[in-house]
């Protein structure tokens, strides 16, 4: 696979690159050309469903659905006092976590920030495990020690949850790095969002990847804010997917509002990591429909901006061409809909139900060896 | 027995354990091509090959979270700062991932990863290159942090700083890999972590010193001896964990402490051990405890200043004196 820096299908927020006011979200919508750009997106997203059996391609939506459904709650929950501290929620980006995911491999890593809750769900995670976890439960995947921002499973190869903004980036590295040092073919994948792409960490650890070709895929998810602070003020060159030259990597634009844009851009990489161990990096477009964390009221942003990316949301976009696929009903959505509820709802109960971790725990799990002083 | 010096017997633990376990590697600036910045390394690139001996580029961040990101998967990675000086560029990878990862994932992800390289009062490189970290790391829960003063400890905390599970920052002192002693053959020799070592036995008062300052007491002790004064050296070697209670037991025999170390009194590794023999000894002091630490300022370059900032045998004696009421 050469090299590419594909032109972007739709470079949504790309108008507003030359502004640098605090608030350049754009006031007015023109609904007539919504609507044009959704049946265009719609297209181009048929044109990509040869290759996918209607099993997968059902599979992809359903797992959408379930983040989006699981975020939803976890929302609620949160105002009901019941999940402590931060909470990003992923509603509006679920076709990224499961487009990319889709196109691994069980044995393969992700490592994602603090943003997690869907790319969980997405590597198979269940749900219980996840809510129980933001619940502070003895049952959560990191035993009620980590929350929200701090998921893991070393099981599933889901390696955290991490909430220094940039940090998880070397740690993917490395582990890419243990893939090509033992000789496997498996590849990390690591997510981040575009303010990760000012850390050092990301510099200095793209230099690497390429530098020692390790099968690290970085996908960062342009959502175009980093907390309140949109992209045009903070980045002097903001084709991210442009950076890649620096380091000689590959890189690609993808619109991550199309599960399966996202599904084959993570493919191709996937494949010059496992045969090449090269590296890629994948800037894909997207759009929080939340605030930054439950706290942000997201009043940096207009209406307009929201309404536009709401009219691209990657489910209903999604749901559009299933049904005018014929792959589903409208039946066999709502059958569906009415099964992801009754899995989160079943997760809220399983998380409401579960006890605490014993007060033992705080003291376990500080060193893999421990010393005890009192041995000598 | 072979008499060797702590750069050799660095050397001898790296290339024994990368002997032993082919998940052992080691990276860092200048550890392959060049044979080690301070040529700790020296031979193991033509002996290990590139694979398990790595140049990085100067990006401590980076590298330190390539290590620990390693460690993850299950390598056992000897991450080698050129100086400690560096490593203050990759906290974030050592605190934030390697120390915590194990806790917050719930037991699930253990970071076995060495840290290691020169660290402490260099010979006149100023401010930037000569500083004692140990109280920053020693900080934090979840690393252990191990000081060795001699080649045998060298060699021996180092293959178990490797063959330990957890994160262990391990800092030689830079004025001190020239240092000779006997060290033991055995490639299985190895010192436990967090095990102190009474380097000097005596009754009457007990000296505490680690790293550069354990010679520096020991040669303070000689001239007390002929003082009249009795003085019990003793080395944690591990400052995290601590093994308190040799220290305690050896305060209850003497009734009087003096602490030594070379780096800044404020917050320091001494404080703590201070604190600690106060709440379980208090009764048996005869005397308050005297910290000898290295002067309150950044490390100035003068020769004249430089031996003022840092702490040497008269200070150890006037503070041994001091506990003892002699003077």
């Amino acid at each position: 696979m050469s090299k590419q820096t594909a032109a972007p299908p739709s470079r949504a927020g790309a108008e507003e690159q030359s502004s640098t006011s605090v608030i350049d979200s754009p006031k007015d919508v023109d609904r007539n050309e919504l609507a044009r750009e959704r049946d265009e997106l719609k297209q181009r997203q048929k044109d990509r469903f040869t290759g996918l059996n209607d099993e997968q391609l059902v599979g992809l939506y359903r797992q959408m659905l379930l983040i989006r459904r699981f975020e939803e709650k976890s929302a609620e929950a949160y105002v009901a006092g019941k999940i402590g501290g931060f909470c990003h929620l992923y509603i509006g980006q679920e076709a990224v976590a499961v487009g990319a995911i889709s196109a691994i491999r069980k044995d393969d890593y992700v490592f994602a920030s603090y943003r997690e809750h869907g790319h969980a769900l997405a590597k198979g995670m269940s749900a219980r495990a996840i809510m129980a976890e933001l619940f502070g439960k003895a049952t959560g995947c990191s035993k009620g020690k980590g929350g929200s921002m701090h998921m893991f499973d070393k099981e599933l190869g889901f390696l955290g949850g991490h909430a220094i903004v940039g940090g998880q980036i070397p740690l993917a590295t490395g582990a890419a790095f243990a893939s090509m040092y033992q000789r496997t073919d498996q590849v990390t994948l690591c997510f981040f969002g575009e303010a990760a792409v000012n850390q050092g960490a990301f510099h200095e650890s793209l230099n690497m990847a390429q530098l020692w070709k390790l099968p690290c895929i970085y996908i960062c998810e342009n959502n175009q804010y980093g907390m309140g602070t949109s992209l045009a003020r903070a980045m002097s060159l903001r084709d991210i997917s442009k950076k890649g030259c620096a380091y000689d990597i590959a890189s690609e634009f993808v619109d991550g509002m199309d599960v399966l844009a996202v599904r084959e851009a993570v493919a191709r990489a996937v494949e010059r990591g496992r045969k090449q161990s090269l590296p890629t990096l994948l800037e894909v477009r997207t759009y929080r429909f939340m605030g930054h964390s439950m706290s942000d009221p997201g009043n940096y942003r207009t209406r307009a901006e929201i309404e536009k990316y709401q009219e691209r949301d990657p489910i209903k976009l999604f749901s559009a061409s299933l049904l005018e696929q014929k792959i589903v009903d409208d039946k066999a959505l709502a059958e569906m809909d009415k099964q992801v509820h009754e899995e989160v709802e079943d997760a809220f109960r399983f998380a409401e139900e579960s006890p605490l971790p014993d007060p033992e725990e705080l003291y376990t799990d500080v060193y893999a060896n421990p010393i005890d002083p009192s041995r000598n | 027995m072979s008499t060797i010096t702590i750069r050799e017997a660095l050397n001898q633990a790296i290339r024994e354990e990368l002997t032993r376990d082919e998940k052992v590697f080691i990276m860092g600036e200048e550890v392959a091509a060049y044979d080690g910045a301070y040529k700790v390394t020296k031979g193991l690139l033509h002996d290990f090959g590139p694979k398990r001996v790595i140049d990085t580029p100067i990006t401590e961040l980076g590298f330190a979270g390539v290590g620990v990101g390693a460690a993850m998967v299950g390598l056992r990675p000897i991450v080698e700062f050129m100086t400690f000086n560096f490593s203050i560029l990759a906290t974030d990878q050592i605190i934030n991932s390697a120390a915590k990862m194990l806790y917050m994932s719930g037991g699930q992800f253990k970071i076995p990863i060495v840290f290691r390289g020169p660290g402490g009062s260099a010979f006149q490189v100023s401010s930037q290159h000569s500083q004692a970290l140990e109280s920053w790391y020693a900080y934090f829960p979840g690393i252990k942090v191990v000081m060795p003063s001699t080649p045998a400890d060298a060699k021996g905390l180092l293959k178990s700083a490797i063959r330990d599970d957890d994160p262990v920052i391990f800092i030689e002192q830079e004025r001190m890999y020239g240092n000779k002693g006997e060290v033991p053959d055995d490639p299985d020799f190895t010192i436990p972590l967090g095990v102190a070592d009474i380097k000097r036995p005596g009754t009457d008062v007990t000296i505490v010193a680690r790293s550069l300052m354990v010679p520096v007491a020991l040669k303070a002790a000689e001239q007390l001896e002929q003082q009249g004064v009795s003085c019990e050296v003793i080395d944690p070697r591990t400052i995290r964990p601590l093994d308190i209670d040799t220290i305690v037991e050896s305060v209850k025999k003497t009734n009087r402490v003096v602490l030594a170390e070379e780096s800044h009194p404020i917050c320091g590794v001494n404080a703590e051990i201070s604190t600690q023999i106060m709440e379980r000894a208090f009764d048996y002091l005869d005397a308050p405890i005297k910290r000898v630490s290295g002067a309150d300022v950044p490390m100035p370059y003068a020769k004249n200043l430089e031996n003022l900032a840092v702490p040497d045998v008269a200070k150890i004696v006037a503070a041994v004196r001091e506990v003892a009421y002699l003077d």
